[in-house]
């Protein structure tokens, strides 16, 4: 039972951390916690239903036209909420809570024209072929959401460490001021990292769609929840962190429901959460931030 | 002086034409379910329901010449929505009655008002225990899971010859856990080895740790108190972990959403239920057939529910001779209404009087024998 409650977990956590990668982009570089990123990523999920079951699409195709839409939808809620604030210098509450509102109006736009009801691939999407290992069962789509979580996961990071571009972004999480007057591209870049983290989002919808199939519109509302508990754990803005931290909640919940009781699994995994910022207040990875006077 | 007294007769004519109009004209009744929110799946088809049972009974030119005027409002599946629809029902459309609301939560907060203005609240899809007591004007025709689960779990045991299970339910959920609380009793009772009991929250989407447990505890069944869509993702998940065994499920269960998502994974699932599309009685089979020409979908057991109930208050209003003061058209309802037997899509109905609680009478509870099936093939057929 170990191994196979291990692979659980590390699906599960993979899972998280999909989620989370968009969620914590976002913040990192545009310090806005954006929740609207539930919606979105359920929109993903739609955006792919709709392409692969009325167009028949194949999966692959729809997954990146899924990416581009909700990318763009990203890019269209920055430009309509958060650059207006921006210009405005609206302190750090103003745009959270400006996204709770695009939130709830993307969420009920999507009950309007989907309805309530919980729906699915068709069948077939995916192969639901399982291996088996001994005592351990593991299907196509599990290993998918693995790789795929650690490849984008990779691919950021190399973006923010090695690139130009990663350099400028990592300058304007920096301070933005500065950035703007070494000629750094501010608003274009924060546009990028918008519609960057919205495709992110989309992505992970969609996989979650496949592999849960339980698309709904209030699939995000969950997920949004256990994202912000995932970033703060790895540390705000953090790309390993959301790795980690997505693991390590996907790890704590699996095995308090496998050795204690699923009735304590939030109460347990949670727990744990708290006790780790109490010793790192700033996350896994974060950085202390300093006070500015 | 005189021109005055002829105004004021005119007048009197015609607020008295006018009140005759409004009377020949319609029936208003009020409909409060969840038709947003993460209960509207549930609302939405009560309504199609009423909405379809409402068209049949103003075809056939109404009540005593009086047409049906439904009045829907959301409640959202929220208590103090429910609230806010049932004053605006009772005191500003003035309808003659209610149903409603969508969930039990909801009803156990809004009811007590329609029960305090003396106006019959009925609901369609409120199974949780104890919602009737002490409130006469609450009536119901959804059958209690207290009712339908230990059918279900006797019919299972000796179908497959079970000696231990597994339990899994969601413990944030009135219905679930309302669900689970009778299914383990209904295990102690019938003496059957428990080998887990697991929990889920709302919102979950992996089951696999909870169903990785429970396959190492090797239970011949798993007993699931939980929503068709939880269900049938438990059902998919277990079986890609090469779990094999039957399932046991409650009402949550009757929904076509379960093979829409499971299909053939969901065979040798055992429920009991009020209404099944296979049970085929004349009644059952017009109401299919009406349902589809309607709404191009397959109803559920909250439609055939819903469906049912109109047509049980339409009996009783031809009982009635409407008089146009409203609170004596109510009681009048009330009266007549509990003593209405019908044969209806879900079989035959009659309402049982809740038992008095501290000397005060309790309201109306469904009297309907549960149908249990079993899914082959990607479908529910009558268990025998």
């Amino acid at each position: 039972m170990f191994e196979q409650q291990l692979l659980n977990a590390l699906t599960l956590g993979s899972v998280y951390a999909l989620f989370a990668l968009g969620f914590t982009l976002i913040f990192g570089v545009l310090g806005v916690i954006n929740l609207s990123h539930g919606a979105v990523f359920m929109l993903g999920s739609y955006a792919a239903l709709l392409l692969v079951s009325k167009v028949s699409l194949p999966l692959c195709l729809a997954l990146l036209i899924a990416m581009l839409a909700t990318g763009l939808l990203g890019l269209i809620i920055d430009f309509l909420v958060l650059k207006p604030l921006r210009a405005r210098n609206a302190p750090h509450l103003i745009p959270m809570i400006a996204t709770i509102g695009v939130a709830i109006l993307l969420t009920s736009v999507a009950q309007g024209l989907f309805g309530a009801q919980v729906q699915r691939f068709p069948f077939g999407t995916v192969s639901e072929a399982s291996f088996t290992w001994g005592n351990i069962h593991i299907t196509v789509l599990q290993i998918g959401i693995v790789a795929m979580a650690l490849a984008l996961m990779a691919l950021l990071l190399v973006i923010m460490r090695r690139t130009q571009l990663g350099r400028a972004l990592r300058a304007i999480a920096e301070a933005p001021k500065a950035a703007y007057l070494l000629g750094i591209n501010v608003e274009g870049l924060f546009l990028l990292t918008s519609f960057v983290a919205a495709a992110l989002g989309g992505a992970a919808g969609v996989l979650i769609g496949l592999s849960f199939n339980a698309i709904t519109p209030f699939m995000g509302q969950p997920m949004l929840l256990k994202g912000i508990a995932v970033i703060i754990l790895g540390g705000m803005g953090d790309i390993r962190g959301a790795l980690i931290g997505g693991l390590f909640l996907g790890l704590a919940e699996v095995m308090s429901v496998a050795y204690i009781s699923s009735d304590f699994r939030d109460a347990i995994s949670f727990g744990l959460l708290f006790l780790i910022l109490l010793v790192r207040p700033s996350g896994l990875f974060g950085q202390v931030l300093e006070r500015k006077a | 002086m005189k021109t005055s007294k002829a105004v004021a007769a005119l007048l009197g004519l015609i607020a008295l034409s006018l009140a005759g109009l409004v009377l020949a004209a319609d029936i208003r009744i009020g409909v409060a379910e969840a038709l947003t929110g993460p209960a509207a799946s549930y609302g939405v088809s009560n309504r199609s329901g009423f909405e379809l049972a409402a068209d049949e009974i103003n075809a056939r030119g109404g009540i005593n010449g009086n047409k049906i005027l439904l009045i829907v409002e959301d409640e959202q599946g929220k208590k103090e929505e429910a609230i806010n629809v049932f004053k605006k029902l009772i005191f500003q459309d003035k309808v003659l009655m209610i149903f409603g609301p969508t969930l039990s939560n909801s009803a156990f907060a809004a009811d007590p008002i329609a029960q305090q203005a003396k106006v019959v609240v009925f609901g369609t899809s409120n199974t949780a225990n104890g919602l009737t007591d002490k409130a006469p004007f609450i009536f119901r025709n959804s059958v209690m899971e207290a009712d339908v689960l230990p059918i279900t779990v006797d019919a299972a045991v000796k179908h497959f010859k079970l000696q231990k299970i597994a339990v899994i339910y969601g413990n944030d959920d009135a219905f679930t856990k309302s669900g689970y609380d009778v299914f383990k009793k209904v295990l102690e009772d019938q003496k059957i080895q428990v080998t887990t009991t697991e929990t889920y929250a709302k919102g979950d989407v992996d089951f696999k740790a909870q169903l990785t447990k429970i396959k190492a505890t090797n239970p011949d069944a798993i007993v699931c108190s939980c929503l068709a869509e939880e269900a049938a993702s438990i059902i998919l998940q277990s079986r890609a972990l090469g779990i094999t065994v039957p399932f046991i499920g409650g009402n949550g269960f009757n929904s076509p959403k379960l093979f829409e998502i499971a299909k053939e994974a969901a065979d040798n699932t055992v429920i009991g239920t009020p209404w099944s599309a296979e049970n085929k009685t004349p009644a059952n089979e017009a109401f299919i057939a009406a349902y589809k020409a309607r709404f191009n979908a397959d109803p559920n057991q909250f439609a055939a529910q819903a469906y049912d109930a109109l047509h049980i208050v339409a009996e009783a209003l031809k009982k009635i001779k409407l008089t146009g003061t409203l609170e004596a058209d109510r009681l009048a309802l009330q009266q007549v209404l509990s003593g209405i037997t019908w044969e209806g899509a879900t079989g035959h109905f009659q309402f049982r009087r809740a038992a008095p609680k501290d000397g005060v009478e309790g309201g109306y509870d469904a009297q309907q024998s549960a149908v249990v099936s079993i899914a082959k093939g990607g479908k529910f057929i009558l268990l025998k």
